[in-house]
């Protein structure tokens, strides 16, 4: 499906450059070309089909489907596949928590939203079929879901409402269950595409210089990195990499657009696919600055609970795809 | 008629965005309102919005969670 922009690459570096085959620099820049048109590519059909579905599943409706309808259980699994269809920017989180706690919707389930929101969306999934294909994308995907479902039900038995910070405490025990107002003029797809096509433009336009940048970086490390120089320290059968892959993780802060290209070249190298989501997972899901923002509406332990709850999580799921895989 | 605008964000990037959209339409139709930020979370959570920038005239959310086009807030202004 892709061959044609191999031809392109192939053509601008060994005939218009005219470097020779089989150079680092030749060979990082073809990779770099090829990477960059083929990404490019499947992040515009993902972001423009999920901007379809999103248009259909407004953060407002799930909200008051959250708050109105009794799903015995499911209501975390819910929370979280909504959270793969709703992009929102991460300084969104608080006043999406606010919003959703306020609402009468758990403190679990609006952690399974938020657990699974930065972990899978259109970005992450444009760029994981581009990377690794389609099979790993759908088995990143669904244990993305779940992560995001389990995460929601261990934080709910917890019990944490206790350790939010006082003035939600307060917002919460004037217990209205507002309802959100919702755009009731049912328009057709053709009216809504204007504004999906724009969302889809905004939203490539931001991820861009991440992903160049991300496929730079793994283009140099693709050519300069000799095969299998990671499979001596980090094997699957070093029972610590997965967690230290983890904790490593969480003090960096990326976008799926920068990391996962670097995730792709590691596991090239060598690094069993596991660890290199576990490590990318932390790295997306868990972050100090977004522990920053939630310092306005949780309290420090809570913060250590939710991330110590979700980074167990990943580690089990990394060990579970090195199993698996 | 003075219009009072509140452009709603924590001070992320998008926030920051859309702060200049604004005042780029304010500038070139010279029209007669006020702009405010309001980044302050509790006042942000008055305006019942979830998602971050949004934009309220004189006390109506007009549009959240996007930046919106200038012909977008042109109109929204007039």
């Amino acid at each position: 499906m892709f061959e044609w922009i191999q031809h392109i690459a192939d053509w601008l570096v060994y005939h218009m450059l005219q470097l020779e085959h089989g150079e680092h620099l030749s060979e990082a820049l073809n990779f770099f070309i090829y990477d960059s048109v083929k990404i490019l590519i499947l992040l515009v059909i993902v972001i423009f089909f999920m901007g379809v579905v999103n248009s259909y599943f407004p953060v407002d409706k799930v909200k008051n489907f959250l708050t109105w309808h009794k799903l015995y259980g499911l209501e975390y699994l819910f929370a979280s596949l909504f959270g793969v269809v709703t992009p929102f920017c991460s300084c969104s989180s608080v006043p999406l928590f606010i919003g959703f706690v306020r609402g009468g919707i758990p403190l679990g389930v609006t952690f399974s939203f938020l657990i699974t929101s930065p972990l899978v969306n259109e970005v992450a999934i444009g760029l994981f079929i581009g990377l690794f294909g389609v099979k790993t994308t759908i088995l990143y995907v669904v244990s993305g879901i779940l992560l995001g479902t389990i995460s929601g039900v261990i934080l709910q038995k917890l019990k944490l409402e206790r350790h939010l910070t006082p003035w939600v405490k307060d917002l919460l025990a004037k217990g209205q269950k507002d309802q959100n107002e919702v755009d009731t003029n049912p328009q057709s797809l053709t009216q809504r595409l204007p504004s999906i096509w724009d969302e889809t433009y905004n939203i490539l336009k931001g991820v861009i210089p991440y992903v160049l940048v991300g496929i730079a970086i793994g283009g140099l490390m693709h050519g300069y990195i000799p095969e299998g120089f990671f499979a001596k320290h980090m094997a699957a059968d070093n029972l610590f990499a997965v967690p230290i892959a983890t904790l490593l993780a969480i003090p960096m802060y990326s976008n799926a657009a920068g990391i996962l290209p670097v995730v792709q070249v590691l596991v090239a190298k060598g690094i069993p696919l596991g660890t290199a989501i576990a490590f990318m997972m932390g790295v997306v899901g868990l972050s100090l600055p977004e522990a920053m923002l939630l310092k306005k509406v949780m309290t420090f332990k809570l913060i250590a609970i939710f991330f110590s709850v979700v980074a167990l999580c990943i580690i089990a799921s990394g060990y579970l795809f090195n199993l698996l895989l | 008629m003075n219009k009072i605008v509140k452009i709603l964000g924590a001070g992320c990037g998008k926030c920051q965005q859309l702060v200049g959209v604004v005042q780029e339409v304010v500038a070139e139709h010279q029209l007669d309102v006020t702009v405010e930020k309001v980044e302050d979370i509790a006042e942000i959570m008055e305006f019942n919005v979830m998602t971050t920038p949004a934009l309220v005239v004189d006390g109506v959310v007009v549009s959240k969670g996007t930046i919106p086009s200038k012909n977008a807030v042109l109109g929204f202004l007039k």
